[in-house]
C-alpha cells in the first residue's frame, strides 16, 4: 500500500469522472444511480481510510505513508500524513457519506450535485495531506469551485450574493498566502514542507518605509498565511462571508462548510504558521487571543439575536473557531490538543445540527425559527437528537464538546487569564442562544396548524445521525482516542517551537548586549 | 549568402505561397476558393510549425546579425504558427454563414504571420520594423474585413490611426537609439547600453521604444485601442488579435530588451512593471462593467499581458521562461474561449451579450462544463492550467526582489476573477426558463473547445513539458 493516500485521495475523483463520463439521461433511475454511485464511492473512501488510521503509528513524529514524485517547476507532488493531519483526513472521510446520505432527496440537476460533492472530498483530502506547498495551495483554493457551484446552483433565494461573496473573500485571503509562500519558496529554495519545517525563516527586525517590522520577514509570512487562515476559520472580523454562506448553502453544503472547510484554517495554522514561524506566532499571539476572545463573545451574543436557525448555528460556528484559534496560538500541549480536538468535535456537532436544521426544512421549507414550536408533539426522536446535539453545542460534559472547550480554556488559562476569562463567558452565553433556540422550536404545545401534519424522521434520517451520536459521546466520554493519537505530534511541535524561540531570545540579547 | 538565405527559409516559403496563393486565387475562381484555402494555409502552418520544431537546435544569425534563428525565436513562431491555423480553421465556418470568407483572408493571415516571424526573430531595428508593418498592414485590413459594416470599417480605421502612432513612436524610440549608439544592431546597441551610465538619449530612445512595443501588446496605459477593435472586428478576427499577434509582440518585446538592452535591466525593469501594474488593473477593473463578451475578452488579454510583463519585468532566463509558458497558457484558452463565442448565436445571428448564456448549463453541460474551466483557468484559479501561469510570472518577480509587484498581481487577480466568476453566474446560476442561444456547435469549434478545457486539466500533470523547452529558449536570450 505505497499509495495509500493517494488512492485515499482520488476515489471519489475517479467516481466523479466516471458519473460525468458514462451516466447518460435524466430520469429518476439515472438521478438514482448517481446517488448511489456517489454513495458508495464515499463510504469506500471511508473504508480505505481505516487502514490509514490502523496502520498509523501514533508514537512517529514525522510523517508518514509518505509518496514523493517530481512535478512542473521544481515543485513535487508529495503527500503524507503526521499526528495532526490523520484525523482530519479520518473526519473528512467520515463525514462524506453522511452528506450524501442526507442530499438523498436533491432533484436538481443530480449528477451534477454529486459530481461537485465527490470532486470537493478530493479537494479536502488534498489539502490535510499535501506536503508541497503550492500542492496545498492548489487544493486549498481548488475547493472554492465546488463550493462555489454547491451555493450558487443548489442554494437558497440570495445564492448568487453568497456565492460570490464567500468565492471572492476567499480568495483574496490566499492569493497573499500564495504570494508568502513564493516569497518562502524564494528563501528557503524548497516548497517541501518537511524541509521548511526545519528552515529558519529570518527574524531580524527591518523597517519598510518607516514602520518597523519585529519578526522581520517570518512576521510578513505569517501575517500573509493569517490572511488567508483567518477568512477561512472564519475569525471576527472578517467571519462575515460565512453566515450568508452557510444561510444560502444546501444542507449538504452547510454541512461540508462546518464540519469540514472550516477546518482548513486551524489546520492550516498549525501546519504553517505555528511550527514555521515560531517567533512570528509568539509575537502576535496576543493578537489573536484577543480577536479570538471578542470573537467568543461577540458572535455568541449575535447569534441570541437571529432569526434565522442556520444563521444562529453559523454564528455559534464562529464561536467555537474561536476557541480553536485560542487554543493555537495559547500554544501549550492542553490548548493545541484542546484545539484539535474541538475542531473534530466542532465537525460532527456543527454538521448535525445543521443536518437536524435539514430534517425540518425538508418538511417545510423553512428555517424560521419562529415558524417553529412544540416540535416534541409529533417528532420525539427528532426533539431526542436535537437536544443531544444542542447540549454538546453548549459543552455539556459527556459530550465531545466539553473536552475541547475545556482543554483550551486550561491552555488560555495558564497564558493570559484575562482572555480566559471573557472566553469563558462565551461558555455561558452559548447555553443562552443554544437552548433558547431548542425551546423555542421543540418545546411548547404545537399550536402552528402547518405544523400538525409533520412527520418524525424516517429510517434514513436515523441512520444519518447515528454515528454522529455515537462519536460525540465516545469522544465525550473517552477523549484519550484523540489525545493519544495527535498527543506526542503535538509535543514535537511544542518542543520544536520552544528551541526557536530561545534561539530567538538568545540573538536578540546578544544584539542588545552589542550596542 | 546561401547560409543566410536557409535560416530564413520558413518565411520565404510562406511568403511564396501567399503570392501563389494570391495569384492562383485571382486568375481562377476567386471566392470560391476561399474555403479551400483556409484548410490548406492552417495545413501549411501546421507543416511549417512542425518543420521549426524539428529543425533542431543552436543559434543562427543571417545577414549579419539583421536576422536570428535560435531556440527563443523558434518557440515564438511554432506559437504563432500554431495559434493562427487553429483560428483559420476556427473562423471558415462562421465567415462562410455571413458571407465574410474572401479569399484575400487567408493571403492577409499568412503575411502577417510572416510579419510576426520575422518580428521575433529580428536582430536589428530595421528588422524589427519591417516585420512589425508586415504585420500591421495586413492586420489593419482584416480588421475592416466587413466593408458594409460600420463597426468593422471603425476599428479598422481607429486600428490603423492608433497603430500609425505607436509605429512613429518606435520608429522615434528607433531613430534615438541609433543616434545615440551609432548603430541599429542590437548586438551593437548593448555594448552603448550598459548598466548604469546608458546615455540619456539611449534611455529615451528606450522608453520610446518600449511605448511602441506597449501600443502592439496592448499594455495600458496603450491600450486604448483594444476594447473598440475587439468589439468592431469579425469575432474570427478578434480571435486572432488576441492571441498570435500578441505572442509575437511579446516575443519581440523581450528581444529587444534582452538583445539590445540586457546590460541595462534597471532601467527598463521600473517601466516593465509599471506598465505591468496599469495593465493588471486597469484590464481587471474596467472589464466589470462590459456585458460584451467581446469587450470583456479584450480587458481580459490586458490583463492577461500585464501579467506576462510581469514575468518579463523581473529581467531574467526565469522571468522570460515563465512569460513564455504564460503565453502558451494563454493563447490556449483564448483559442478554446473564442470557439465558444463564434458558435454563441441565436436564428443564425451572433450574440455577443452575456447574458444570452443564462442557463447554458442547462441545455448544454458539456460546453458549459468546458467553458467552466476555461473560465476558471483564466482567473488563475487552481488547479487549472491557467494558475501555473500566474505562479511562474509571480515566481520569477519575487525571485527578482520584486515582491510588491506580485502582491500587486495577486490582488488584480481576486478583482479579475469577479467577472469570469460573472460569467460562470450566467450559464449555471440563472433563471431556468429562457433559452437565448442555439448552442449549436460545429465540429471543428466543439473540438477546439474541448480540447483546449481538457488542456486546462490534463495540463497540470507536467505542463505537456513545455517547462523545459521554454527553459532553453530563455536561455539562449538571457546569458
Amino acid at each position: 500500500m505505497d499509495n495509500l493516500l493517494s488512492i485515499i485521495t482520488f476515489i471519489p475523483m475517479v467516481a466523479a469522472g466516471i458519473l460525468a463520463l458514462f451516466l447518460r439521461g435524466d430520469d429518476a433511475a439515472a438521478k438514482l444511480n448517481a446517488k448511489w454511485l456517489a454513495l458508495i464511492a464515499t463510504s469506500a473512501t471511508f473504508f480505505v481510510s481505516l487502514f490509514l488510521i490502523f496502520q498509523f503509528d501514533p508514537a512517529d513524529t514525522g510523517f508518514q505513508f509518505v509518496e514523493e514524485r517530481d512535478w512542473m517547476f521544481g515543485l513535487s507532488y508529495k503527500m503524507g500524513v503526521d499526528g495532526i493531519s490523520v484525523l482530519f483526513v479520518m473526519l473528512t472521510t467520515f463525514m462524506m457519506p453522511l452528506v450524501i446520505a442526507a442530499s438523498w432527496h436533491v432533484d436538481l440537476r443530480v449528477k451534477e450535485y454529486m459530481i461537485a460533492f465527490l470532486m470537493l472530498e478530493t479537494l479536502m483530502l488534498g489539502v490535510f495531506m499535501a506536503l508541497d506547498l503550492v500542492l496545498f495551495y492548489l487544493f486549498f483554493e481548488a475547493g472554492l469551485i465546488p463550493m462555489f457551484l454547491i451555493i450558487g446552483i443548489w442554494g437558497g433565494k440570495a445564492r448568487v450574493y453568497a456565492a460570490f461573496k464567500f468565492f471572492l473573500y476567499t480568495f483574496l485571503g490566499s492569493v497573499l498566502m500564495l504570494v508568502a509562500m513564493i516569497g518562502m519558496y524564494v528563501d528557503a529554495g524548497t516548497t517541501d514542507v518537511v524541509s521548511l519545517l526545519s528552515h529558519e525563516f529570518a527574524t531580524e527586525t527591518f523597517s519598510v518605509a518607516g514602520i518597523h517590522i519585529v519578526g522581520g520577514l517570518q512576521t510578513l509570512l505569517w501575517l500573509a498565511f493569517f490572511a488567508s487562515f483567518a477568512v477561512k476559520m472564519p475569525m471576527w472580523p472578517v467571519h462575515t462571508w460565512l453566515p450568508d454562506a452557510h444561510v444560502q448553502a444546501p444542507t449538504a453544503g452547510s454541512v461540508v462548510l462546518a464540519a469540514i472547510l472550516l477546518k482548513m484554517g486551524g489546520y492550516g495554522f498549525l501546519r504553517f504558521s505555528l511550527p514555521m514561524f515560531p517567533v512570528a506566532s509568539d509575537i502576535m499571539a496576543p493578537f489573536v487571543l484577543w480577536i479570538s476572545a471578542i470573537a467568543i463573545v461577540y458572535t455568541s451574543l449575535v447569534a441570541l439575536a437571529q432569526e434565522d436557525m442556520k444563521k444562529l448555528i453559523a454564528y455559534s460556528s464562529v464561536a467555537h473557531m474561536g476557541y480553536v484559534t485560542m487554543g493555537i496560538f495559547a500554544a501549550n500541549q492542553q490548548g493545541i490538543d484542546g484545539a484539535i480536538f474541538q475542531m473534530l468535535s466542532h465537525g460532527f456537532i456543527s454538521g448535525a445540527l445543521f443536518l437536524c436544521v435539514g430534517v425540518i426544512y425538508d418538511r417545510m421549507h423553512t428555517r424560521d425559527i419562529d415558524a417553529y414550536g412544540g416540535l416534541v408533539n409529533r417528532m420525539p426522536a427528532y426533539a431526542l437528537i436535537f437536544m443531544l446535539f444542542t447540549m454538546a453545542n453548549v459543552g455539556l460534559p459527556g459530550t465531545s464538546g466539553f473536552v475541547g472547550e475545556f482543554l483550551t480554556l486550561m491552555g488560555v488559562f495558564q497564558v493570559n487569564t484575562w482572555v480566559a476569562m471573557f472566553a469563558t463567558s462565551g461558555v455561558i452565553l452559548s447555553a443562552a442562544y443554544a437552548l433558547w433556540l431548542y425551546r423555542r422550536v421543540v418545546m411548547g404545545d404545537l399550536i402552528k396548524e402547518s405544523l400538525k401534519s409533520i412527520t418524525d424522521m424516517d429510517t434514513r434520517e436515523k441512520w444519518i445521525f447515528t454515528p454522529l451520536v455515537v462519536m460525540t459521546l465516545l469522544l465525550g466520554v473517552y477523549p484519550a482516542l484523540v489525545i493519544d493519537i495527535i498527543g506526542p505530534t503535538v509535543s514535537a511541535l511544542i518542543d520544536g517551537r520552544t528551541v526557536a524561540l530561545a534561539d530567538f531570545a538568545a540573538t536578540t540579547q546578544i544584539a542588545a548586549g552589542g550596542h | 549568402m546561401i547560409s543566410d538565405l536557409t535560416t530564413l527559409m520558413p518565411e520565404i516559403l510562406l511568403a511564396v505561397y501567399a503570392m501563389a496563393a494570391l495569384i492562383f486565387a485571382v486568375y481562377t475562381t476567386k471566392d470560391a476558393l476561399a474555403p479551400l484555402l483556409v484548410w490548406v494555409t492552417a495545413a501549411v502552418f501546421t507543416v511549417v510549425a512542425f518543420w521549426i520544431m524539428a529543425s533542431g537546435g543552436g543559434s543562427a544569425g543571417g545577414f549579419d546579425g539583421m536576422f536570428i534563428d535560435d531556440s527563443f525565436s523558434r518557440f515564438a513562431k511554432v506559437m504563432i504558427l500554431l495559434s493562427a491555423a487553429a483560428i483559420l480553421l476556427l473562423s471558415k465556418d462562421y465567415m462562410l454563414a455571413r458571407d465574410l470568407l474572401r479569399f484575400e483572408y487567408p493571403v492577409l493571415i499568412v503575411l502577417a504571420v510572416v510579419g510576426m516571424m520575422i518580428m521575433v526573430s529580428a536582430g536589428d531595428l530595421m528588422t524589427l520594423y519591417m516585420g512589425l508593418e508586415l504585420q500591421s498592414l495586413s492586420l489593419y485590413v482584416v480588421a475592416a474585413l466587413r466593408r458594409d459594416s460600420v463597426k468593422s470599417t471603425e476599428a479598422g480605421l481607429k486600428y490603423f490611426v492608433l497603430g500609425a502612432l505607436s509605429s512613429g513612436l518606435l520608429l522615434y524610440g528607433a531613430s534615438l537609439t541609433y543616434g545615440f549608439s551609432g548603430t541599429t544592431q542590437f548586438s551593437g546597441i548593448i555594448q552603448t547600453a550598459t548598466a548604469g551610465d546608458i546615455p540619456l538619449g539611449l534611455l529615451i530612445g528606450l522608453v520610446f521604444l518600449c511605448a511602441g512595443l506597449a501600443f502592439k501588446v496592448s499594455a495600458a496605459p496603450f491600450h486604448m485601442w483594444t476594447p473598440d477593435v475587439y468589439e468592431g472586428s469579425p469575432t474570427p478576427i478578434t480571435a486572432f488579435f488576441a492571441t498570435a499577434p500578441k505572442v509575437a509582440a511579446m516575443a519581440l518585446f523581450a528581444r529587444l530588451l534582452h538583445d539590445a538592452f540586457g546590460e541595462a535591466v534597471a532601467d527598463w525593469q521600473q517601466i516593465l512593471a509599471f506598465l505591468a501594474v496599469l495593465s493588471m488593473f486597469l484590464g481587471a477593473i474596467a472589464a466589470i462593467g462590459q456585458r460584451d463578451i467581446k469587450r470583456l475578452m479584450a480587458y481580459s488579454s490586458i490583463a492577461h499581458m500585464g501579467f506576462a510583463l510581469v514575468g518579463l519585468s523581473a529581467g531574467t532566463a526565469q522571468g522570460v521562461e515563465s512569460m513564455l509558458i504564460y503565453m502558451a497558457i494563454y493563447v490556449t484558452m483564448n483559442i478554446g474561449t473564442f470557439a465558444f463565442i463564434l458558435s454563441m448565436e441565436r436564428d443564425g445571428r451572433h450574440i455577443t451579450d452575456i447574458s444570452s448564456l443564462n442557463m447554458l448549463s442547462k441545455n448544454e453541460p458539456g460546453k458549459a462544463l468546458a467553458m467552466l474551466v476555461l473560465l476558471f483557468s483564466l482567473a488563475g484559479v487552481p488547479p487549472l492550467l491557467g494558475f501555473f501561469g500566474k505562479y511562474g510570472v509571480l515566481l520569477a518577480a519575487v525571485d527578482a526582489g520584486l515582491g510588491w509587484l506580485a502582491v500587486a498581481g495577486a490582488v488584480a487577480s481576486v478583482i479579475g476573477a469577479f467577472y469570469y466568476l460573472r460569467i460562470v453566474f450566467y450559464m449555471y446560476f440563472g433563471d431556468p426558463e429562457e433559452r437565448l442561444i442555439d448552442g449549436k456547435m460545429s465540429p471543428v469549434h466543439f473540438v477546439f473547445l474541448m480540447g483546449s478545457a481538457a488542456a486546462m486539466v490534463l495540463g497540470i500533470v507536467n505542463l505537456f513539458g513545455l517547462e523545459s523547452v521554454a527553459a532553453v529558449a530563455a536561455a539562449t536570450l538571457v546569458n
